[in-house]
C-alpha cells in the first residue's frame, strides 16, 4: 500500500482497500470462497478514492463496456442497488465478473490513479463484487423493465459466460432466447471449471435463475451436435438466429509417453470432478477423484493454479506446479500465483515433463523431466527455454494434472454446414461482431478465439448481441 | 426428470427398464449411447440404449449391478425418475450391407449389440448372433435376438445351456467350417472382446468392437474415456464408441477400467449404509 504524502496534499490519501481474505493455512483444507468480499465501510472508502475523471480510461479497457464512474459514484452516494442497476445494464454477470476477472489487465491497468506511479488504482473489481452481491441479498430480486416481445427468436449453443451475456442483452431488447447446454447444469466454465472457492456454484445459479426470470429459456442435457445440429435450429425449429458458444473444451496433453497411465488427469477431468461432480464431498456425492498424495500439475496459467489449489483441498500433502520457464513468466493472473504461494503450492521451476513413469499396474509414479535455462527471447517476446543437455532428474508422484490448455471441440463446427473454421479448429468469426461465413450463426467466445478469459467471452457474447439486433433491425 | 415406464429383472443383478425421452429415442441411431444421473448427488454413467421405440417416445437401457449408480437403479421401480438423461452421445453405428455379418455379445453385451445386428439385419446382411455367457442364469435377450438373427448360436461356459464353451470357440468353428465372414462385431467383457479380435485378427475379419471406458462428460471435454487404437490416442465418447477391434489396445482399457476400484467399493458401502432406494418406498426420494 502507498502511505500517505503529508508534503504535496493536506488531507491524507486513502489507500486501496484490501479485501478481507480467508486464513491461507485455514482455506487449503476448505473448498469456501478465498475472498469474502468488502463490507459498507471498506467499500465507501474504495469508491470515494475514484477521480471521477472526465474522460474514464477505465471504461475502455473494460470488454464489455460497464459505466465504471457512474456505478462507483452512486456507491459513493450511498445508493448501492442504483449501482448495481448500472452495472447490470451493460453486464449481466456482474457477481461472476466481480470475482473472476482479471481487472489488474483491464479497467484498473487504465485508471489514472495508478497510473500516476504514487498510488494504486482503484479496486473496480472488488466493487463491482461488493456491488452486485448486495444488490443480491438487498434487491428484492426486481428484474429489469421488460419490452414488448419482437416475435423474434435465437438459439444459443452453450451456457457458459459467452452464450449467457448474449441471452441477457437479448432478453432485454424482447428477443426470446434458447439457451442449449450439453451438461446437466448450467454455467459452462463457471461451473465445471472455476472451482467453488473462487466462485461459488450459487452464485451461478442465483445469476442464471436472475436470466429465468427475466424469460430466458434453458435445455440441459442437450449435445447440439447429437440431439439435433445448428441447421435443424434455424431451419427445423426456424430460429432467427443462432450464436455458437460452445467454449474450448477439448483438452490438449504433452504427447509424452505415460499420458494414459492411471493417475493422470486433465486439468478438465480433474476440476470437473471435483467442481461440477462435487467429488470433494464422496462419498456423500457418488463422484469419486484423485486424493493424490503427490500432486504434479503441468502448466502455469489460471486453470494450472485451480488444479493445484484444488489438489491441496482434496488433501494431497505436496502440489507442485512443473512450469518450463520461470515465475516472471507464469501466464496466470498475479493474483492467483499469489494465493497458490501463501497455501503451499511448491514450484518447480525451468523444468519440463520428458515422461510420465509407471509401475506394473499401470499406476503413474514419477515424471521423468529435463532442466531448463531461459535463452533468446522468440516470436511472443517470453525468452525461449532451452533443455540443459544432461540434467535430467526424476520427480516423484502418484497424480498428474496436465493443464496445458484446450483446443477446439469439434462436436459443433462439424456438424454444421458451411460454418468455416480456421487450422486449430476454431470457427471463423469476426471479433467485432461475432458474424461467421454462415447466414445467421454467430458465434463466440473460447470457440473462437482459443482458450482465453471469462470477461473476453462475456465481451464476444455482449457484442454478437448487440450485431444481431443490428442484423434483425431490433435497437 | 426421466419416469421409468418399465421395468424387470431380466438376470442375477441385471435389470431392463423402458424410459420415457421422446428427445433422445427420436434422434438415436444403433451404436450410440447415453450418459445418465441418478439424483442430484449422482455421478454421470454412460450406458449403450438397447432398443428405443420412436412413436412410443421411449428408450430402453439395460444394466448390471456393478457400482453405486447401477445398485441404485436396481432398486428404482415403475414411475420412479431419473435425474438426468443426456444423449444420443458417440457416433452411430456404420451400417450398409456388408455380406455376412456376425454379432458376438458376451453377459450384458448382448444388449448394445441388439440394435446393432437389428440395423445390420434390416441393411439385408445375412446376420449370424453369438450369445455367450459364464452359465445359463446370465443369458440375456437370447429371444430378442433370435427374432433379427438368420441364425443364432447360443454359449455358456459351462454348458449348462447351448454350446458348451466360448463364444470365440463358436467363432472359430463358424470360420473353419469355410464361411465368409465380411463383418464381426464384438461386444462384452474386455477380455472376451480381446479373445475375439485374436481369433479374427488371424482369420483377416475386420472386427468392430463397441469400448465402454470411464467418461465424465461425454462429449469431448475431460478425456477420462482416453484409449490407444492404432497407437494413437483417442477419447472413447466422441471418436467410438466403435473401433477397429484389431488395432486396440486391450490391456490399458482393462487397467483404466480399474482406477476407480478402491473408490468404488466405498461409495458402494455408503450407499448401502444411508437409506437410499426405491423412492416410492421412500416417499420424496433419496
Amino acid at each position: 500500500m502507498s502511505g500517505l504524502d503529508k508534503k504535496q496534499d493536506k488531507k491524507p490519501k486513502i489507500p486501496r482497500q484490501k479485501m478481507p481474505e480467508q486464513d491461507p493455512i485455514e482455506r487449503a483444507h476448505n473448498f469456501y470462497e478465498v475472498a469474502l468480499g468488502y463490507n459498507n465501510d471498506l467499500a465507501l472508502l474504495e469508491a470515494s478514492r475514484c477521480l471521477n475523471c472526465k474522460k474514464p480510461f477505465c471504461m475502455a479497457g473494460c470488454p464489455v463496456e460497464v459505466d465504471i464512474p457512474d456505478f462507483v459514484s452512486m456507491v459513493k452516494a450511498g445508493d448501492v442497488i442504483g449501482a448495481a442497476w448500472k452495472l447490470k445494464e451493460k453486464n449481466s454477470l456482474p457477481r461472476i465478473a466481480g470475482r473472476v476477472c482479471p481487472q489488474e489487465s483491464q479497467c484498473e491497468s487504465k485508471c489514472l490513479l495508478g497510473k500516476k506511479g504514487k498510488a494504486e488504482p482503484c479496486a473496480i473489481g472488488r466493487l463491482e463484487r461488493y456491488v452486485a452481491d448486495y444488490a443480491a441479498v438487498h434487491g428484492e430480486g426486481k428484474i429489469p423493465e421488460l419490452p414488448k416481445p419482437t416475435g423474434l427468436k435465437v438459439g444459443v449453443v452453450g451456457s457458459g459466460p459467452a452464450g449467457l451475456t448474449l441471452a441477457g442483452a437479448l432478453i432485454k431488447k424482447g428477443i426470446a432466447v434458447t439457451v442449449f447446454e450439453a451438461l446437466h447444469e448450467l454455467g459452462g466454465v463457471l461451473v465445471y471449471g472455476i472451482p467453488e472457492f473462487r466462485l461459488p456454484k450459487a452464485i451461478v445459479r442465483a445469476e442464471v435463475d436472475e436470466l429465468r426470470k427475466m424469460g430466458v429459456e434453458f435445455k440441459t442435457n442437450w449435445v447440439i451436435g447429437r440431439i439435433e445440429t445448428v441447421d435443424d435450429l434455424l431451419e427445423k425449429r426456424r430460429f432467427d438466429g443462432v450464436f455458437i458458444g460452445s467454449g474450448a473444451g477439448a483438452p490438449l496433453f504433452l504427447k509424452i509417453p505415460g499420458e494414459n497411465l492411471n493417475g493422470v488427469y486433465s486439468a478438465n477431468e480433474f476440476l470437473t470432478r471435483a467442481n461440477l461432480m462435487k467429488a470433494y464431498l464422496f462419498p456423500q456425492s457418488d463422484t469419486p477423484t484423485a486424493k493424490g498424495r503427490r500432486v504434479v500439475v503441468f502448466g502455469g496459467g489460471n486453470v494450472a493454479m485451480d488444479s493445484a489449489r484444488t489438489a491441496l483441498r482434496l488433501g494431497a500433502e505436496e502440489v507442485s506446479i512443473v512450469y518450463r520457464r520461470t515465475m516472471s513468466e507464469l501466464p496466470a493472473r498475479t493474483e492467483e500465483v499469489h494465493h497458490a504461494v501463501e497455501e503451499g503450492v511448491k514450484f518447480k521451476l525451468l523444468t519440463a515433463p520428458l515422461e510420465i513413469l509407471g509401475n506394473e499396474s499401470g499406476w503413474a509414479v514419477g515424471v521423468r523431466s529435463q532442466q531448463m535455462e531461459l535463452g533468446e527471447p522468440d516470436a511472443s517476446g517470453r525468452r525461449r527455454p532451452l533443455p540443459l543437455p544432461g540434467q535430467i532428474f526424476d520427480v516423484e508422484c502418484d497424480t498428474v494434472i496436465v493443464a496445458i490448455g484446450n483446443g477446439a471441440n469439434p462436436l459443433v463446427p462439424s456438424t454444421t454446414k458451411a460454418l468455416e473454421t480456421n487450422r486449430w479448429g476454431n470457427i471463423i468469426a469476426d471479433l467485432d461482431t461475432g458474424k461467421t461465413s454462415r447466414e445467421r450463426v454467430w458465434a463466440g467466445g473460447d470457440i473462437v478465439t482459443g482458450a482465453a478469459t471469462v470477461i473476453l467471452a462475456m465481451g464476444a457474447g455482449r457484442k454478437a448481441a448487440l450485431a444481431m439486433m443490428n442484423a434483425f433491425g431490433v435497437s | 426428470m426421466f419416469e421409468i415406464l418399465e421395468k424387470e429383472r431380466i438376470g442375477p443383478g441385471v435389470h431392463r427398464a423402458v424410459i420415457s425421452a421422446p428427445d433422445i429415442a427420436r434422434a438415436h441411431h444403433p451404436g450410440q449411447f447415453i450418459i445418465l444421473r441418478t439424483h442430484e448427488d449422482g455421478e454421470r454413467i454412460p450406458l449403450t440404449v438397447a432398443d428405443k421405440d420412436r412413436d412410443k417416445g421411449t428408450i430402453t437401457l439395460v444394466w448390471q449391478e456393478v457400482g453405486v449408480s447401477t445398485y441404485y437403479m436396481g432398486t428404482m421401480c415403475v414411475g420412479d425418475k431419473l435425474q438426468d438423461l443426456c444423449g444420443p452421445l458417440g457416433k452411430p453405428t456404420h451400417i450398409e450391407k456388408f455380406g455376412t455379418v456376425v454379432g458376438i455379445g458376451g453377459g450384458i453385451g448382448v444388449a448394445p449389440l441388439y440394435p446393432i445386428t437389428k440395423g445390420m439385419h434390416d441393411a439385408g446382411n445375412h446376420v449370424i448372433t453369438i450369445v455367450g455367457a459364464r452359465t445359463q442364469g446370465l443369458l440375456i435377450m437370447t429371444e430378442d435376438m433370435n427374432k433379427i438373427s438368420d441364425e443364432t448360436l447360443i454359449a455358456t461356459d459351462d454348458g449348462s445351456f447351448g454350446i458348451h464353451g466360448f463364444v470365440t470357440q463358436v467363432l472359430q468353428g463358424i470360420i473353419n467350417k469355410g464361411t465368409k465372414i465380411d463383418l464381426c462385431v464384438a461386444i462384452g467383457p474386455v477380455p472376451m472382446m480381446k479373445a475375439v479380435v485374436n481369433v479374427t485378427r488371424k482369420a483377416d475379419v475386420s472386427t468392430v468392437v463397441s469400448l465402454n471406458p470411464i467418461m465424465v462428460d461425454g462429449t469431448g471435454m475431460c478425456g477420462a474415456c482416453r484409449v490407444e487404437v492404432g497407437g494413437k490416442t483417442l477419447f472413447g465418447c466422441v471418436d467410438g464408441p466403435e473401433f477397429n477391434g484389431l488395432e486396440v489396445d486391450f490391456d490399458l482399457l482393462m487397467k483404466r477400467l480399474s482406477m476407480y476400484k478402491g473408490p468404488e467399493l466405498i461409495a458402494l458401502n455408503n450407499f448401502r449404509e444411508t437409506p437410499r432406494g426405491c423412492q416410492c418406498a421412500l416417499p420424496g426420494g433419496a
